[in-house]
């Protein structure tokens, strides 16, 4: 069997799927935020396929764009989080509830 | 050879997200990132997008994940003295993130994605990208310098400390 765009696609979806649990599932923001990440780079893996099996380069540029885009994002965000630490002193979601109530 | 290696560097990929997702340790959950990255690149290489494979690496596994840990070790967050999930939420995060891969996957494998023909010669040197990226591709370019100016900008504005302004305990 050989591999064919499907695979790359569900692999893309798996990673997907794993770096959504992590989002829902974990309580540290440094954590979550690393999952958000898996979930960028899955969707760049199908961009990638897709590329590469229409033969056009486009879908390549799109992901160089994307990395650039994620490197800033992570940058401000991990910012965002010292500043968070700084304030209230945690970074547990479920010590975050300040809008509670 | 292909097909094995495609096999070998998906099990890193996943294998290395779900220990992101399990690690009760920070450190570790970042080193299994860079794991599961370099599984990424592995296969990036394998669709023949290598400026991408070693841009990915350079990015992500020398700048985000070292970002990553340098946080991790600034912030020190006590995770060994709380459990990092809930019982409840694993059960229903579990749920919704099978859902969203049954859902993904059987869209994947019932569309008509495997007719798509394969290309066999694939132009994919630096010099084609250079192509792209400054005649098609121009505008973006410079639209995404500007963003990294700015947001080197908001990094610096948000990590500077104001007067008045304290630091908890």
């Amino acid at each position: 069997m050989t591999i064919g765009l499907n695979e790359f696609l569900v692999l893309s979806a798996l990673l997907f799927a794993v770096g959504f649990l992590g989002v829902l599932v974990r309580k540290n923001t440094l954590v979550i935020y690393m999952c958000l990440e898996l979930m960028l780079v899955a969707s760049t893996i199908a961009l990638v396929a897709f590329s590469r099996f229409n033969g056009m380069l486009d879908g390549n540029v799109f992901v160089f764009f994307i990395l650039t885009v994620a490197a800033a994002e992570v940058a401000v965000g991990l910012a965002i989080i010292v500043a968070l630490f700084r304030r209230r002193g945690t970074v547990q979601v479920d010590e975050l509830n300040v809008l509670k109530n | 050879m292909a097909n094995l290696l495609f096999y070998f560097f998906a099990a890193l990929t996943v294998g290395s997200a779900l220990a992101v997702v399990c690690c009760k340790n920070t450190v570790n959950a970042a080193l299994c990132l860079l794991l599961s990255l370099v599984g990424v690149a592995g296969v990036f290489a394998l669709l023949d997008a290598l400026l991408l494979s070693v841009l990915l690496i350079l990015v992500y596994a020398g700048a985000v994940v070292a970002l990553f840990l340098f946080i991790v070790m600034l912030l020190n967050p006590q995770a060994a003295q709380q459990k990092p999930y809930k019982k409840i939420s694993v059960l229903a995060g579990t749920i919704a993130a099978a859902l969203l891969g049954l859902g993904l996957w059987s869209f994947v494998s019932r569309g008509q994605f495997s007719a798509a023909p394969v290309t066999a010669a694939f132009q994919s040197g630096l010099k084609d990208y250079g192509a792209k990226l400054f005649t098609t591709y121009l505008l973006p370019v410079e639209v995404v310098g500007f963003l990294l100016l700015v947001s080197m900008l908001g990094v610096i504005v948000l990590s500077k400390k104001f007067e008045g302004q304290e630091d908890a305990k």
